[in-house]
């Protein structure tokens, strides 16, 4: 399984996770957990997700979510988990 | 499962405190580059470097992409040189075709740095080495992405003075040679002592001969991360002198732990992709002339008001000794120089201290007993003698060869310039304030000749 976390950050709006799942769901790809937290009055949502199905590149995927992310005026970043796994995990 | 805290902890480390993967360091050998015939070994080595490091660069910036933490450099370090040319080169503009050579294979495959125009002259000099030197200031001078160094001493074979005494003049005719350019060459040669073979940090990175075919070293960096643990460490803790060294070794070392994993990760990737074996993770605290990426604001987070104030070699020794306790756990290969660095040039708090008047080039020296390696990219006035340069390397690379250390010279005799002048060399390299130097003469004690022994290896004191 490929794993990847999303990461959503900015300022509070209508629909930014609507839109992100939109697109997850076009693309085949699996939500496997979602938490989010308001720190200092910015959003911040994580998603772990199953990249496994989806046929686009990982580069598109983490393209076209920054893309989204843009339109909606936040940040969206897409990482393969590995990154956090190996810095936090023993 | 990883948790929303531990996420955003990561990227608020690559977004706010300049986490980084410094550089992909790809070793190749050259050894079966070598041939009778000039062209031939240009050639070789031209094909061998674009054929193995073609993908290297695609590679780390996909990698950089997936993860989403930014690898900085890709470079190359390769044989030195002089075991590749000996039997080719009989003047040292020959090893001045390898060097152009080596220049073009650089950019062909995309890295901004080519360590391994190199000597290793520990305990004596071939015709080939010294051909090699002699070569280095117009090898420097008309490449752009070629770095050079020169080991002169080690702890078991002590130090080649006759090599020390020929690169006091060497780096004063690098300086002359680029002077149109702050003597920028002096920033791309090193002279070392106990140099690592498996180095991935410019400009001591070769590739040694102890190394296989071709190999992935890789260096992480991550000064602003330390600190702002240090900052956060103090800010929570109950006593309003600060937390106590237990603390603040545990925080470093946590902190340590984690930036190496990173690097280890992106070395065990970049591996698999490229399908050459990993060497290994160097940890170190490597500035740049960012705003908090530094090691001195590590150093001022400790509690020393500049760098160079008394406390400040006893802050940088548990420093450095924290950042391999914690990157040892991290990853079993663990090599190249791993430790903090104190460039001058490259980092904005060394440059304050230096301008405050609190840092020396003496009290530079004290410090580089124990940090990671030496006198880093310190500019000095155009007239200082190359004798007193030779001396310089002397004092450093005894410090090495005594202590079982790396240790390095690269200082810059900027041509024209005095102190209280300025050096731009601009970069990732930074600027740098032309620091005094001790005018009384070493040139009785350079000029002698011969070597140093080695250092006695027991009734240790």
């Amino acid at each position: 399984m490929t794993k990847a976390i999303i990461t959503v950050v900015g300022k509070d709006t209508v629909g930014i996770i609507a839109r992100v799942c939109t697109y997850l769901a076009d693309n085949q790809i699996n939500i496997l957990d979602i938490s989010q937290t308001i720190v200092q009055e910015f959003f911040n949502m994580m998603m772990i997700v199953d990249l496994t199905k989806s046929v686009k590149a990982f580069s598109d995927i983490s393209d076209e979510l920054a893309k989204i992310g843009e339109d909606t005026g936040v940040q969206v970043k897409c990482q393969l988990e590995d990154i956090f796994d190996k810095m936090h995990r023993i | 499962m990883i948790n929303l805290q531990e996420v955003i902890e990561t990227n608020k480390m690559i977004e706010q405190e300049n986490l980084d993967v410094r550089t992909i360091t790809m070793g190749i050998s050259l050894l079966d580059c070598a041939d009778k015939d000039l062209s031939v070994t240009c050639e070789n080595i031209y094909k061998k470097i674009t054929t193995l490091a073609r993908d290297l660069v695609k590679t780390g910036e996909d990698i950089s992409k997936e993860f989403g933490i930014p690898v900085v450099n890709k470079r190359i370090s390769i044989t030195p040189i002089s075991l590749v040319g000996g039997s080719c080169c009989r003047i040292p503009g020959d090893y001045v075709q390898i060097a152009k050579t080596l220049d073009r294979a650089a950019k062909e495959v995309g890295v901004n740095f080519l360590g391994g125009y190199s000597a290793i002259v520990s305990k004596g000099m071939t015709k080939s080495d010294e051909l090699l030197i002699r070569s280095i200031p117009k090898a420097l001078a008309c490449t752009e992405r070629i770095c050079s160094s020169v080991n002169v001493g080690s702890t078991k074979t002590g130090i080649n003075m006759d090599a020390v005494r020929l690169m006091g003049d060497i780096i004063k005719q690098a300086a002359e040679e680029t002077k149109d350019s702050d003597s920028l060459g002096c920033a791309k040669l090193v002279v070392l002592c106990n140099a690592p073979d498996d180095n991935p940090f410019m400009a001591g990175a070769f590739h040694g001969v102890s190394e296989a075919d071709a190999i992935i070293n890789v260096g992480v960096s991550g000064p602003g991360v330390v600190k702002y643990a240090l900052e956060q460490m103090d800010a929570f803790s109950p006593n309003s002198k600060g937390a106590d060294f237990e603390v603040l070794c545990e925080t470093i070392k946590r902190t340590a732990f984690k930036i190496t994993r990173v690097g280890q990760l992106v070395a065990q990737e970049a591996s698999r992709r490229l399908n050459i074996p990993f060497g290994i993770i160097d940890l170190s605290l490597a500035p740049t002339p960012a705003i908090g990426d530094s090691v001195a604001d590590i150093l001022k987070c400790i509690g020393v008001e500049h760098p160079g104030a008394p406390g400040t070699t006893a802050a940088l020794a548990l420093l450095n000794d924290q950042v391999k306790k914690g990157g040892v756990m991290a990853s079993s290969y663990v090599g190249g120089l791993s430790g903090a660095f104190i460039p001058v040039s490259e980092d904005q708090g060394m440059i304050d201290a230096v301008e405050a008047g609190a840092l020396t080039l003496e009290k530079l020296e004290a410090m580089t007993c124990v940090c990671s390696v030496g006198l880093d990219m310190i500019a000095i006035p155009g007239d200082t003698p190359a004798t007193t340069i030779a001396g310089i390397i002397a004092d450093e690379s005894a410090i090495g060869m005594i202590n079982q250390k790396t240790t390095a010279v690269r200082i810059i005799p900027v041509v024209g310039k005095k102190v209280g002048d300025t050096v731009e060399f601009g970069g990732l390299l930074g600027y740098a304030p032309v620091m005094p130097v001790n005018t009384f003469s070493s040139q009785r004690f350079v000029d002698r000749g011969g070597r140093i022994p080695a250092p006695i290896h027991s009734f240790k004191n």
